[in-house]
């Protein structure tokens, strides 16, 4: 069974963020980087997966500047077999139509039976990608999935509602699934693991040899939200700070009177 | 303009998101037209033209179906744009159509700017104005963004639609959250753990505190998602929604689908190592601190009054 991941390397969010020179991107300097928290759900049930069919052949996709392949290798150390490292340095700027499409390009003509990406992206947040994957392929998609079982061919999924409700749904492979949170337990490589993952093949591919597809929006302008007030903030040490939120606690609600 | 308004229900029950879709055309000052899968028994108060589907032949999760619907009636109505809620119904359903309609999708609006569209960036630090490059539009909408100054009140023009097959993914049902275990809203006082606990044994913290309060603990999702805490106990969009008279978040970002849960709290106290935290929109008083060495403290000194 071939599978595809397609995962995307975002800023850790609890960063201190700045707008870039440009004014329509957040500066990439001084800030640590990581998988998006959604795919590492995605790569996780890929290697569950193969794992319980007893073989099968994971490719993981990351499309991105040089740096992204530290986060790939994370993948590859979790068990993907090989990475497909789509070489741009201009991806931030890409919106999810043209992410997808590069995708699809990628993966039209490669018989994966299971592509996975996240449910959406922690930066971004357009949650649009893994959905157009799958109708640029023409195979079907379900999306917030948080739960999954395989049997031959057969897909048992739980989609993720409002409310902590669960809508049932079967498909059949292939197909596209997007991982909500929670979808299972991302693994942590081990030592051996991360030793083997340098071995394993990383291909680079430029981006230019599969973006067919033009931008369908734009982003304008980028900045911070205006802080509504009103709020107090205390700062200092915890004896005092704890001192004077019980004041205001007395004075402001009923809950220590 | 003209926006076509996608509404939502569930099981024949008209969601409330459908009202701030109104709400969005209001701001923008657009004449609309409503679309719905759901039942004649529960409509939405509505002065204008409902589509509407009877969810027992188009089903209550078959994109494929419901995209063919929306497409008939886009070709009745020729919108602008066509607006969905940024939900589980919508942001599942929007790329299709915006594909067969080769239309700019634009997720999680949360405002309108010269024309452009606004929406958030990482975790909602920071925000950016969108241009779409297409005539034609699908937006889907923040949860909250947009809401009505008034009830809403009108009669819609029920305009019966049907046709749409799917058969690709089947739909077998919904599995509904497990009862029991606490009630979070009639909960006084809660303070909930964020993943900023670090470690499962500082959950004891976090109780300790809504103990000295007299309240109940909650949690954020991913603290429920590690099986640190009960998802009985989870405070969100897909968890519980409250309304304490006082809520206090330690640890806890202040993500959209988690303030949803508990914004409407009386009065919001925020622990958190990072000033520029996003809980800070929505909170009253921000300790800006390490839940690990403030709560402690903070317990103790509440025991001793
Ligand atoms: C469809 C959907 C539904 C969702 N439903 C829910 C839901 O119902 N409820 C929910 O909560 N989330 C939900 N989420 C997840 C949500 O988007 C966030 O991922 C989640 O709320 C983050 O939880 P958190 O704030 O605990 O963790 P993080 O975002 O990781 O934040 C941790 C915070 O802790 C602070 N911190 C770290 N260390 C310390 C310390 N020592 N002392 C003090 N502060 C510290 C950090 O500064 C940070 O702000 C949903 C997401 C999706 C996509």
């Amino acid at each position: 069974m071939k599978i595809l991941v397609c995962i995307k390397q975002v800023p850790d969010m609890e960063s201190k963020f700045k707008v870039d020179e440009s004014g329509t991107w957040y500066a990439k300097t001084d800030l640590a980087w990581r998988m998006n928290e959604y795919d590492e759900y995605a790569v996780e049930q890929a290697v569950q997966l193969k794992e319980q069919c007893k073989e099968g052949d994971i490719t993981v996709l990351c499309i991105g500047s040089d740096q992204v392949k530290e986060t790939m290798k994370k993948s590859l150390a979790m068990g993907c077999d090989r990475g497909a490292h789509i070489k741009d340095d201009e991806a931030s700027g890409k919106e999810p139509f043209e992410i997808a499409g590069v995708i699809a390009e990628f993966a039209k003509d490669k018989d994966f039976e299971l592509i996975f990406t996240g449910m959406q992206s922690q930066d971004r947040g357009s949650g649009q990608v893994g959905i157009l994957v799958g109708e640029m392929l023409g195979i079907p998609s379900v999306s917030t999935v948080v739960e999954f079982s395989y049997e031959g061919g057969t897909l048992d999924l739980k989609r993720e509602l409002e409310g902590g409700i669960k809508a049932c749904v079967k498909v059949s492979s292939p197909a596209v699934i997007t991982c909500q949170l929670g979808l299972n337990t991302p693994r942590y490589p081990t030592l051996p693991n991360i030793m083997k993952a340098k071995k394993k093949e990383l291909l680079s591919i430029d981006i230019g040899d599969l973006l067919r597809v033009e931008p369908r929006q734009e982003t304008m302008k980028m900045y911070f939200p205006e802080k509504k007030g009103g709020g107090l903030v205390l700062e200092g040490e915890a004896a005092d700070l704890a001192d004077q939120l019980i004041k205001i606690l007395k004075e402001k609600t009923g809950v220590l009177a | 303009m003209k926006l076509l308004l996608i509404a939502e229900s569930r099981e024949g029950k008209l969601l409330g998101g459908s009202y701030e879709l109104m709400a969005f055309a209001q701001e923008l000052g657009a004449e609309t037209a409503m679309f719905l899968v759901g039942s004649e028994a529960d409509l939405p108060k509505y002065d204008g033209t409902l589509y509407l589907a009877d969810v027992a032949d188009a089903g209550e999760y078959n994109p494929e179906a419901h995209r063919a619907l929306i497409l008939d009636v886009i070709d009745k109505e020729k919108p602008d744009s066509v607006v969905f809620c940024h939900s589980s119904y919508g942001w599942d359903l929007a790329p299709r159509l915006a594909y067969t309609l080769k239309a700019a999708q634009i997720s999680e609006v949360v405002g309108v700017a010269d024309g452009n569209m606004v929406v958030p960036v990482c975790n909602s630090k920071l925000r950016r104005e969108v241009k779409a490059g297409t005539a034609q539009t699908v937006i889907t909408l923040q949860n909250g963004a947009f809401g009505l100054a008034e009830d809403p009140a009108g009669t819609p023009t029920v305009e019966k639609i049907s046709g749409g097959t799917g058969t690709v993914i089947e739909f077998s049902g919904f599995e509904l959250a497990e009862a029991g275990g606490v009630d979070l809203a009639k909960a006084q006082v809660i303070v909930s753990a964020g993943r900023g606990i670090g470690k499962p044994e500082n959950v004891a913290l976090i109780e300790g505190l809504a103990k000295a309060l007299g309240g109940e603990y909650g949690a954020s999702r991913p603290v429920v998602d590690s099986d640190w805490v009960e998802h009985n106990r989870q405070v969100g969009t897909t968890g519980q929604t409250v309304t304490p008279k006082l809520y206090v978040a330690c640890g806890i970002s202040g993500a959209i689908q988690h303030l949803a849960g508990m914004k409407k709290s009386e009065f919001i106290v925020a622990v958190n190592t990072d000033k520029d935290a996003p809980i800070g929109e929505v909170a009253d008083v921000l300790v800006v601190a390490d839940l690990k060495q403030f709560v402690p403290v903070l317990t103790e000194k509440i025991q001793a009054l």
